[in-house]
């Protein structure tokens, strides 16, 4: 994106200010002694540059981040107020603000008491307990794990499918056991940290391509396959093509027909990662390849997790029979990790029968249709307002591009005292001048809570000058115009 | 005639060369018309070596050329194709997995199950448990940074810090997560470890991930470090480097093996040769110890002296997830350099609330821990009875390995043993052999893992010993 001079001239001073106000703290520190040394022989635990962001930087706007709450990350929470005595630590004091929620990732709405969710997963902790404390080869399998692998794979539309207890387990464990040394994975530049963890712990090669461009896929992918391994030029064992549904920083939906018959073209495997669009997207809310019509034999992989759509917490991968069966044999995070909690089971099963509509009732529709309707209207609001704000339609992740690094929290922290609790994000989650404030939509966000929700980040965005595209101004005439249709209506 | 005329033309084709310098002497050289004829030869020579030899032409690759290699390049199979032993059908339980559980319709004895205390099931929890689900719901709905820090997380890393007594503590929301993160965060490249070669997947992946130099020492044996410790020495002396993080990676009690790292020769070395110390106390915290604080009460030595310390909920706490703890900056430099911490999401409260509610038991009931360490005492030296099977693991360790006596290589030992585990099953009593990843580097042995809790009876366990004696005498003789 094409960022004004006016805005980016004012990011660097600031980055170049706070660098330089903070090597001069630094400086002073150390003729103060305040540094705090490590013992004698010992090398400092944390390197001097890794830390310098963390202490002079980060410190500065630590109250954005990280706050607690004292409720169900439901629409609205209670945000626990924080202190700071030494300007170094904050605590919680026992103050509590109540405001909406604009932060969680609670896209279905099931994250705090559901009236069908709830008592089932009450009565299924009282028979299973909170934890069979082993791995799913030991005594960690319960009749409700193959239950709800057997519905996740009919659900997304895959011939099987299996479970992991934490959804960056999933990927960093998958990966390392579906590709090795000798095999090279392309990922899209902006993927999850999971996806990177898991990648460079298999072994492969790793490429890149340009965010969501299939046209540059194209030619990495050429270009690797012509060119074969680095330095010996043997031929790749296998390609594995990563991409997700929606991202989670941007809001994109990714071009996955395009992306699919590259892969189909170049023979490579695509692992597609749904972490926030299952649930969410489709007319049934089953993912990216129900909203693009495409084949789900066209994927080889597809991995999603249960924290966001359905309000618990794990993930899965679904593939074909012989592909889980390897998966359960070879993957580490099945060998050796905690199996999920019976209690986080149940309330995924039970979510997923209110989506399919067989709890007997249509809240399932409804809340697809909520959080669809709630997305489109908040993102047409905040445009017409005149901020800049990316993501795709339907996709229930907007972020409100800052860009100057004062802004990131100000606004957050604007917001709070007006009783709204956004996220807002800087580098390193983001590159270094994109700053942005990403809003989540629920589909249990009433109407009333996002008017009120787009009162204040109107006033905020005046506050600090965000209206990037304002509207544009109309004539006296015009302005007459409308004020007789008001007075009519 | 003609050789007449032939010397005839010789000669005068000499005098011609001859000619010009006839009788010149420059330099006291005698200019003869040979001279000329050799000058003639090296700037000939001169000219041909300032000539370039000869390359080919370097054309890119047309895009016709670049079709045909995307053409004819075929990929392996996505996975190798499924063989009989890859078919793992693990069994399924109907109920808690408590010292009791159900399988098939059929109640058995759990001795597989890493809950030493047993505490799944306790009416405490269940209650702290059923409270949380109540004003929380399951998820936390976000990572930690983002409104996913609910106060139970707090409550549990305040809860925590104050048990081992150190000033803070770290929460992660999966086990094998934690060490995973926790080393790439405080090693980066160019600094050292020495790590056990019988350290678990989760530490390995953690080494992998931090790109430092690791070196490996033999399975629990102190000389062996030693031995490497004093080569670093050797190598510092000779080569005069910046001063690195250095680590020594030990677990408590090793998931791979049941033995237990003797803390106080490896603190005595660490002090000695100026390394800092990760201990991995899964399998330790609720089970060594007076109170049940873990290694370091065991071993009587300071928790300060102990840089890093991790563990996962999912053993004697009756829980999901992990924790860091150590000085208050080890801790607070994770928030924003531990990977599983920043990225993922938070512990479900619940999960939280049963850890809380599991430490406050252990506090209250140190009963808990004498019927445990009864438990191990008294199954050990009925399964030292058995023929046939080595008993291994230390001797306070809940985690207890059976190796064959007759051992083979992992797969063929594995075989066996996944036998003894089916006849015993069919028996009433659930246990499980050790399973080896393709990708874990671990060398260990196979054994059956057995886990003993501080809920069996010492009934249920004499009628364990006595079954598993008779049927590894049937599977050892049908081997044999």
């Amino acid at each position: 994106m094409k960022i004004p001079y006016y805005v980016i001239l004012p990011s660097y001073f600031a980055y170049a200010l706070g660098f330089i106000f903070g090597h001069l703290r630094d400086f002073v520190s150390f003729f103060r002694n305040h540094v705090d040394k490590p013992p004698k022989g010992y090398a400092p635990l944390c390197r001097d540059f890794e830390d310098f962001y963390t202490r002079r930087m980060y410190r500065r706007i630590q109250d954005c981040f990280n706050r607690p709450i004292a409720s169900a990350p439901n629409t609205w929470i209670d945000v626990i107020e924080r202190v700071s005595h030494d300007n170094v630590t904050l605590v919680r004091t026992k103050n509590t603000r109540r405001c909406i929620n604009l932060g969680s990732y609670n896209y279905l709405g099931f994250a705090a008491q559901d009236e069908y969710c709830t008592p089932r997963v009450i009565e299924c902790l009282e028979k299973f307990g909170a934890s069979a404390c082993a791995s799913r080869v030991e005594c960690g399998t319960s009749v409700l794990h193959e239950e709800l692998e057997r519905v996740i794979a009919k659900f997304v539309g895959k011939p099987a499918a299996m479970v992991y207890g934490m959804g960056y387990a999933t990927n960093s464990t998958t990966l390392p056991a579906l590709i090795g040394k000798g095999g090279l994975i392309i990922s899209d530049m902006l993927n999850h940290s999971s996806i990177v963890a898991g990648a460079r712990s298999s072994g492969a090669k790793v490429a890149v391509f340009q965010h969501n461009s299939p046209s540059h896929l194209e030619q990495v992918l050429r270009k690797s396959i012509a060119e074969g391994q680095p330095r010996t030029h043997r031929p790749w064992k296998k390609i594995v093509v990563v991409v997700e549904g929606i991202y989670s920083m941007e809001g994109e939906i990714c071009r996955l027909r395009e992306i699919v018959a590259l892969t189909k073209r170049y023979k490579a495997y695509l692992y597609l990662d749904e972490a926030h669009s299952i649930g969410v997207i489709g007319k049934t809310g089953r993912g990216l390849c129900e909203l693009q019509g495409i084949d789900t034999e066209d994927v080889s992989v597809m991995m999603g997790t249960f924290t966001k759509s359905f309000g618990s917490c794990g993930g899965y991968i679904a593939g074909s029979e012989d592909l889980v069966k390897y998966l359960r044999y070879v993957s580490p995070g099945h060998l050796y990790a905690t199996a999920m909690s019976p209690p986080a089971v149940q309330q995924v099963l039970s979510a997923l029968k209110v989506l399919m509509g067989e709890d007997g009732t249509d809240r399932g529709m409804k809340k697809l249709a909520a959080v669809r309707e709630n997305s489109n209207f908040f993102r047409e609001e905040l445009q017409k307002m005149g901020c800049e704000v990316l993501g795709d339609e339907d996709s229930p992740i907007m972020p409100i591009m800052l860009y100057i690094p004062a802004t990131i929290p100000a606004f957050s922290r604007e917001c709070l005292a007006r009783n709204v609790a956004v996220v807002s994000v800087g580098f390193p989650a983001t590159p270094v001048f994109l700053g942005r404030a990403r809003i989540c939509i629920s589909a249990a966000h009433t109407k009333e809570d996002l008017n009120q929700a787009l009162k204040v980040i109107g006033e905020v965005c005046d506050i600090c000058q965000l209206k990037y595209y304002p509207p544009p101004q109309l004539s006296w005439k015009e302005k007459a115009r409308l004020k007789e249709k008001e007075k009519n209506l | 005639m003609a050789t007449g005329m032939v010397m005839e033309m010789k000669e005068t084709l000499v005098s011609l060369l001859d000619a010009p310098l006839a009788d010149a002497v420059i330099f006291g050289i005698h200019i003869d018309g040979h001279l000329f004829l050799e000058t003639l030869l090296v700037v000939v020579i001169a000219f041909l070596l300032l000539q370039k030899s000869y390359q080919p032409e370097k054309r890119p690759l047309t895009e016709q050329e670049i079709d045909q290699l995307c053409d004819e390049w075929t990929p392996e199979p996505l996975h190798p194709p499924i063989t009989k032993e890859m078919e793992l059908s693990p069994p399924v339980l109907e109920s808690a997995a408590g010292p009791h559980t159900v399988v098939n319709g059929k109640d058995v004895i759990n001795l597989s199950s890493a809950n030493y205390l047993g505490l799944i099931g306790h009416p405490k929890i269940k209650e702290a448990c059923n409270a949380a689900l109540e004003k929380y719901g399951v998820g936390a709905c976000g990572p930690r940074g983002f409104y996913g820090t609910i106060d139970v997380h707090m409550d549990l890393e305040a809860k925590i810090a104050q048990f081992m007594g150190t000033p803070d503590s770290i929460l992660y929301s999966y086990g094998l997560a934690t060490v995973s993160s926790v080393i790439p965060a405080f090693c980066k490249r160019g600094d050292l470890i020495l790590a056990d070669e019988g350290v678990n997947w989760g530490i390995q992946n953690g080494l992998f991930l931090s790109r430092s130099t690791v070196r490996y020492f033999k399975h629990n044996d102190m000389a062996s470090l030693e031995a490497l410790l004093e080569d670093v020495r050797q190598e510092d002396r000779r080569k005069k480097k910046v001063l690195n993080r250095r680590f020594i990676v030990v677990e408590a009690i090793y998931q791979n093996s049941g033995e237990m790292v003797p803390l106080d020769t490896v603190v005595r070395l660490k002090e000695k040769y100026l390394f800092r110390v990760l201990v991995d106390e899964s399998n330790s915290i609720g089970v060594l110890g007076k109170t049940g604080r873990g290694l370091s009460e065991h071993f009587n030595i300071p928790v300060e002296k102990i840089d890093i310390i991790t563990s996962a909920m999912g053993h004697s706490l009756a829980s999901v997830g992990g924790f860091c703890t150590g000085s208050a900056k080890v801790v607070d430099h994770q928030r924003l350099s531990g990977a599983g911490y920043c990225f993922s999401a938070a512990l479900p409260p619940f999960l939280a609330s049963a850890s809380i509610t599991a430490l406050e038991l252990l506090e209250d009931n140190p009963v808990l821990l004498t019927r445990l360490r009864r438990n191990i005492s008294f199954f050990r030296s009925k399964l030292a009875t058995i023929p046939g099977v080595v008993v291994r693991g230390h001797a306070l360790s809940p985690l207890i390995f059976l190796h064959l006596q007759r051992s083979g290589s992992f797969a063929e030992d594995s075989v066996i043993l996944q036998q003894i585990v089916d006849k015993m099953l069919e028996e009433g009593v659930l246990l499980s052999a050790s399973k080896r990843s393709l990708l874990d580097k671990c060398k260990l042995g196979a054994g059956i893992r057995i886990m003993v809790t501080a809920s069996h009876t010492e009934a249920e366990l004499l009628s364990v010993s006595s079954s598993l004696g008779n049927v590894i005498q049937s599977v050892v003789t049908a081997q044999s």
